[in-house]
């Protein structure tokens, strides 16, 4: 076996999450090494092609904040950008975008080829080698050994994937792809445990056959929003998605057929994610509801393919011509790819740290699919994260480590090692405690002195922001110093219909009215120069919201002193008195680091906290005796 | 949730009747809510007096200025107390309902029930404690939740359990609702119509303010039930507490106004504890004494559950007797005839008119004594249980839960109905069913996430 090259880091995987991984590492200066079994599907979509929507929107903004390459490749990919829940509150708004699928292979592929420090190879990886509980490398199916400090795994799909047309199976990565057979079975050897899971993907149509007349088009927001803090505008040209609905035919020969479904049929043992069901399961499940929606989302510009969101299946390839063509719009339809089911192994995901490391092997890191989450966005979070504390293991720097109260990424991953999944894990704003705090508008506010300070977020991104954030610092000062007389705002109150004032009134207190927006503010007092919309948006939500976001500060605050408590990582809960066998076993499992991840656990109590804290500070004195 | 520097409070005293009850607080914020509530004799607060001083005054609730007990409270600044931080005890009169009354109004001014054993592991974790206490530490938390766990499991058997669980779901339903609509905007689901949520709503806080209102109601469970004995002087009614009690507790001669001060006793009837105050006979006089006697048997009907307005049968109603029915008017009493055993003379029709339910018996031979037991607890506890399904809330942790949780669901309703944005109904709705939660030790994030995926076809 030889050695043909030593790396700092080596990201086995080029999906979302491997890009992300393999950009920060080498952007952080670290001699990297990048293996893809295929060149040609880097970053590829292999489901739906779109990024963002409610919280995953949220982790695309994260990304850009602390430095990661996402945002900026979708802005540049996109081809249909629209901010939802535009009429709800701040903490839910998010932008969703489609995604030319092509562009954004190309443009993703573009930055890693052009990246300092980085080397792309396509190489199927057979083995990753350990000694004494560390890496040492990886061997390649054709023998060759790439020696490094640390490994990310971020293998998606792909270990033992099985994909399912029915009773139809193959084995598979995704469609047309071969799956990573044996490093399944490595990573087993290296004592991680591993489970199953399964997700589907509906048919892609080709457009030639579709009917869109009678369909309802629905377009993306004009001008669009970027996702990136630096892009200044969006270039591509904009496509329209349209919507039809199946009917009562579509799920009568949907019901006949579901003995043929691999789902139905008991042929898939692996555990569906339950926000993205098949059109059996919606069926079967929801049996009273009438209709269900079809989204047709362009995949790309310079295509005719289309994906039918909303029809995931894996019923043979007959029966989804049969039930698609019942639908308004698709009776002449013709299937360019037909829908599938596919199985994979994942790690559990309790196995690792904050830092994405696992515990059985040091400088071993997990991210993305194979840690059991679904979504580009989610995968995409954990490389960059698991990229970045590669470099510091590396560098002998601490992780970097987001609270919950920080980002969405922290959740993510907060949830993912302290709870574990049990199906496809995907980021919904619900999840958060801190909605309020963890708004797409001020990703860059919690974020970016973060991703400078770890050299990962550039300096020109990095100076803008900083002017950004003492604009708003000193625009928010001002409207609590200034105040306006009743003569000079109560007709403009009047006209909004909201009480009139006696006194003088301060625009802080007046901006906090629900009928009072900022654009009202900058009518009777404007600032010295004008501000830029973002500024504005910044200080009205600020100043609107307050209240709630001080005290979601404040709770998470005082939960934060938790967070500082450390457990050893050798602290023996064997001997602790009163605490359930149940309460035990998941705390051998997890190990959490702190007070604070300990109260997170699956039925933790206060008592059991309280004894945690009592045998710790036992733990401390007899060691400083 | 479990915070490490927060300022906790808990009743210190055991729990029964008698004696003198304390309330104790220990954290930084101790002082400052002690002043909220106590002054004392000269308007002062407990953080402009001396560390480790006991200091005399009056606890008021600050909503409404209502006195609520007379208490001694002594402030002890840290570092030498007990826990190493500001303690603060407040030790008022004996009898649950002031102590009880108290613990609620620190905990509303922002101190937090302590867990069990928390005193002991402040003290232990800011070093009061040497590390050979560290086993004993371990086992007052493990035995205290033990016990309280024990308790809790008694008081929240049956019924309440499943009240509880359905004002959950119903949170959780509202919630799921809210939730889809903000986490997935572009499948079909219809906003639900505002008034829809908002009755809702109303409902769960009606349950839950009257869940919590059972605690107070409930409280001659755990408290004991308090009667006042009333009447004009030389009724009986010393002879019968007497009977009652069956032991000489009162001084009793043929003397009118001989028992010029309260006198309260306990006894225990089929189980429930009773506490009688025998007051100053109510009669008009200008005897200084006995006139402080005779307020304080006003104060007595006032503060009392229930009253015997006791009546000599031997004679003609007087002046004084009127006077006494139109005083307890509408409150829960029983008119009993004492003096069974002479000849009657009284007529009962100004009795039976106030709608009052009377009995006879003879506070001397003690006949008509178990009848009147009897009916106290029948009139009183049988009807009570029934009309509740016998769900009751009994542990204060329970009740201060509810609070939070209505309080809470309140501000939410205010939110809606101002149109404010859904995620801070949504904080709100959060918060009460983590304070459910705290009672029924449920889970919520995933329990919301399996509510919305039952209820709504997601899968866009």
């Amino acid at each position: 076996m030889e050695t043909t090259k030593t790396y700092d880091v080596i990201v086995i995987g080029a999906g979302h999450a491997g890009c992300e991984a393999a950009l920060a590492s080498a952007r952080m200066g670290l001699s990297t090494g990048l293996f893809t079994m295929n060149l040609d599907t880097i970053a590829q979509m292999s489901c739906n092609p779109a990024i963002g929507g409610l919280a995953k929107g949220h982790l695309v903004r994260e990304i850009d904040a602390l430095g990661g390459e996402m945002a900026k490749v979708i802005d540049r990919a996109g081809i249909q950008f629209r901010m939802l829940n535009k009429s709800k509150g701040p903490a839910v708004w998010s932008l969703r975008t489609q995604a030319d699928r092509v562009l954004y292979r190309i443009r993703m592929r573009s930055a890693l080829e052009q990246q300092k420090h980085l080397d792309i190879k396509q190489a199927m990886i057979d083995d990753i080698i350990a000694e004494d509980g560390k890496v040492r490398g990886v061997l390649t199916s054709w023998g060759t050994f790439y020696h490094a400090r640390a490994i990310i795994v971020t293998t998606g799909t792909f270990l033992r994937g099985l994909m399912h047309i029915g009773h139809e199976s193959f084995d598979a990565g995704r469609a047309g792809e071969f799956p990573a057979k044996n490093l399944s079975g490595n990573l087993a050897r290296l004592g991680l445990n591993l489970g199953r899971l399964k997700t589907g993907t509906p048919a892609r149509l080709d457009a030639k056959s579709i009917d869109f007349s009678g369909m309802e088009a629905q377009f993306g927001d004009d001008p669009p929003v970027p996702f990136s803090h630096s892009t200044d505008r969006i270039v591509n040209p904009q496509l329209p998605c349209y919507i039809t609905h199946t009917n009562a035919e579509t799920h009568r020969i949907i019901r006949e057929n579901l003995g043929r479904s691999a789902m139905y049929s008991g042929k898939i043992t692996g555990i569906g994610p339950r926000y993205c069901p098949s059109i059996e399961d919606k069926i079967v499940k929801f049996a009273d509801k009438e209709r269900h929606q079809v989204f047709l989302e362009p995949e790309g510009l310079e295509t005719t393919e289309y994906y039918a969101n909303g029809v995931s299946t894996s019923l043979p390839y007959d029966i989804q011509v049969r039930f698609l063509r019942t639908i308004p719009g698709l009776e002449q339809v013709e299937i360019m790819r037909p829908a599938y089911a596919i199985e994979y192994d994942f790690a559990f995901p309790t196995q690792m740290r904050h830092s994405l490391e696992t515990k059985v092997i040091d400088g071993l890191f997990l991210a993305g699919q194979i840690n059991g989450t679904s979504g580009y966005e989610e995968a995409a979070a954990q490389g960059l994260m698991a990229g970045i504390n590669a470099a510091h293991l590396v560098l002998n720097r601490e992780p970097l480590v987001l609270a919950r109260h920080e980002a969405y990424i922290g959740v993510l991953i907060d949830d993912l090692v302290t709870k574990g999944t049990k199906e496809p894990y995907r980021m919904f704003t619900s999840r958060a405690e801190y909605r309020l705090l963890l708004r797409h508008d001020n990703a860059d506010l919690r974020l970016m002195e973060k991703g400078h300070a770890i050299g990962l977020l550039d300096d020109g991104t990095y100076k803008r922001f900083v002017h950004k954030r003492s604009a708003i610092a000193e625009e928010t000062g001002r409207l609590g110093k200034v105040r306006v007389k009743p003569s000079v705002i109560n007709p403009l109150l009047k006209s909004l219909d909201t009480a009139e004032i006696t006194e003088d009134i301060g625009l802080e207190q007046l901006l906090k009215r629900p009928e009072v927006t900022y654009a009202v503010i900058k009518q009777v007092a404007p600032p010295e120069r004008p501000l830029g919309e973002d500024v504005e948006r910044q200080v009205e939500i600020q100043i609107k919201y307050q209240g709630y976001i001080r005290q979601q500060m404040e709770t998470a605050g005082k939960l934060s002193r938790l967070e500082d408590k450390k457990i050893p990582p050798d602290f023996d809960y064997r001997c602790l008195p009163g605490i359930s066998r149940e309460i035990f076993v998941k705390l051998e499992e997890v190990r959490p680091v702190s007070l604070g991840q300990a109260a997170r656990i699956q039925g933790m109590t206060p008592a059991a906290l309280s004894i945690i804290m009592v045998a710790l500070e036992k733990m401390r004195r007899t060691r400083s005796a | 949730m479990n915070h490490l520097d927060d300022t906790i409070a808990a009743i210190s005293t055991p729990v029964g009747l008698g004696g003198i009850g304390i309330v104790r607080l220990t954290g930084s914020k101790a002082a400052s809510i002690a002043d909220d509530i106590f002054r004392s004799r000269n308007g002062a607060g407990p953080s402009a007096a001396p560390s480790h001083r006991m200091i005399y005054g009056l606890v008021t609730d600050p909503t409404d200025g209502r006195a609520v007990d007379e208490a001694l409270v002594t402030v002890m600044r840290a570092p030498n107390t007990y826990t190493r931080e500001d303690v603060v005890e407040i030790s008022c009169h004996g009898g649950m309902v002031a102590v009880r009354s108290i613990l609620e109004l620190v905990i509303q001014r922002g101190a937090r029930l302590a867990d069990p054993g928390e005193f002991t592991k402040r003290a232990f974790l800011n070093g009061r404690l040497n590390l050979d206490q560290a086993e004993a530490v371990l086992d007052v938390i493990t035995a205290k939740t033990a016990e309280g766990m024990r308790i809790a499991a008694e008081q929240l058997q049956g019924d309440l359990t499943k009240k509880l669980a359905e004002i959950r779901i119903g949170l959780i339903e509202t919630s799921a609702f809210v939730e889809a609509y903000l986490d997935f905007p572009e499948e079909d689901i219809e906003p639900a119509a505002k008034e829809d949520i908002q009755g809702r709503l109303r409902a769960i806080i009606t349950e839950i303010r009257r869940l919590s209102k059972t605690f107070h109601e409930a409280r001659f469970f755990r408290d004991g039930l308090s009667i006042a004995i009333v009447g004009r002087p030389n009724v009986g009614k010393s002879s019968l507490l007497n009977a009652l009690l069956q032991k000489d507790r009162a001084i009793v001669t043929a003397l009118p106004g001989t028992t010029r001060d309260l006198i309260e006793d306990y006894l225990n009837i089929n189980g429930l504890p009773v506490r009688i105050t025998d007051t100053a006979g109510i009669r008009n006089s200008e005897e200084v004494i006995e006139q402080e006697g005779i307020r304080r048997s006003l104060q007595a009907i006032g503060h009392a559950d229930y009253i015997i307005a006791l009546f000599d049968g031997s004679e003609p109603l007087r002046q004084e007797d009127l006077d006494l029915l139109t005083v307890i008017s509408g409150k829960h009493a029983v008119a009993v005839i004492n003096k069974a055993d002479l000849p009657q003379k009284i007529t009962l029709d100004p009795v039976i008119a106030g709608g009052m339910p009377h009995l006879h018996l003879s506070a001397v031979t003690g006949k008509g004594v178990d009848e009147l037991k009897q009916h106290i607890f029948a009139s009183h506890l049988g009807a009570w249980k029934e009309e509740r399904d016998g769900v009751v809330v009994t542990n204060i942790r329970h009740k201060l839960a509810l609070d939070r949780a209505a309080g809470s669901l309140e501000k939410a309703a205010a939110l809606l109905s101002r149109g404010e944005p859904l995620e801070l109904f949504s904080i709100e709705i959060r918060d009460a069913l983590d304070r459910i939660g705290e009672i029924t030790g449920a889970i919520t994030t995933d329990d919301i996430l399996d509510a919305i995926f039952s209820s709504f076809c997601i899968g866009k």
